[in-house]
């Protein structure tokens, strides 16, 4: 049986201090999904080189490849997808009913999770580009 | 009984689709970096590499039904996450049909990348 308690308005982000684990978790979801959805429209449009010829795509991967700041920024993509598919994954099972009693425990471990995956990537990530 | 609670329960079309998609995406996303960032590195990504995977009718139909099924989550998600900011009227009608028709630009256009990889356009 479904119940709702008054959390007060998290939309009100005035009042971050006040925040409860599960209501950071609900902020860092919406950031990170802006980031992602805004992403996706860049991602199709660098792609659209293909459209060109094969040379240019080659070329304008290749070439923003070689600058730092992406490949940093690709690290940066790397811990907002992560921590977007780990924190998912905890709002599915609790849109199930499972893990209810430790959704802020789960929260917490999607963010360690999230850091973990994120340092141990960082060398094949910016592998080559110094 | 109050030590349960669920919100499992059916809270119209769009709504599921999103738990439907995420479920999807949670997968696909994940293979889609280990592919493209540990097993290929990014910066040896090569047109004739692309074209190669592309050419896999799986693959294709992956990457394809990755692009629809991540338009619509991130659309849906930005359009629910304005409501609950409180936009209503007009504004929310705008949003509304201006995500639509940008979904529907991205995924045409997605598509017409994907047929290009493939060497099909």
């Amino acid at each position: 049986m479904s119940q709702s308690y008054d959390r007060g308005l998290i939309e009100d982000f005035g009042r971050w201090r006040e925040f409860s684990a599960g209501m950071w978790a609900w902020v860092l979801h919406k950031f990170s999904g802006w980031v992602l959805i805004g992403y996706l429209f860049t991602h199709i449009a660098v792609l659209s080189t293909a459209t060109v010829d094969g040379a240019t795509y080659t070329n304008t991967l290749q070439g923003l490849e070689e600058l730092v700041v992406v490949r940093f920024l690709e690290v940066g993509l790397l811990a907002v997808a992560v921590f977007h598919i780990l924190n998912g994954l905890r709002l599915l099972f609790v849109d199930l009913g499972i893990g209810l009693e430790k959704q802020d425990r789960s929260f917490y471990a999607s963010l360690i999770l999230t850091a973990a995956i994120v340092v141990a990537s960082v060398p094949t990530f910016l592998e080559g580009v110094f | 009984m109050a030590d349960y609670y669920s919100s499992f329960e059916p809270k119209g079309t769009r709504w599921l689709l999103q738990r439907l998609t995420a479920a999807f995406l949670v997968v696909v996303l994940a293979f889609h970096f280990m592919l493209l960032h540990f097993v290929n590195h990014a910066a040896d990504i090569t047109f004739m590499g692309t074209n190669l995977r592309m050419q896999q009718a799986g693959y294709f139909l992956t990457m394809v039904l990755f692009l629809i099924t991540a338009t619509f989550h991130g659309v849906n998600g930005v359009y629910n996450a304005l409501v609950n900011q409180g936009i209503s009227g007009t504004p929310k009608t705008v949003v509304k049909y201006g995500l639509a028709l940008g979904g529907v630009v991205l995924i045409a256009q997605g598509i017409r990348v994907a047929l290009a990889m493939a060497g099909i356009l």
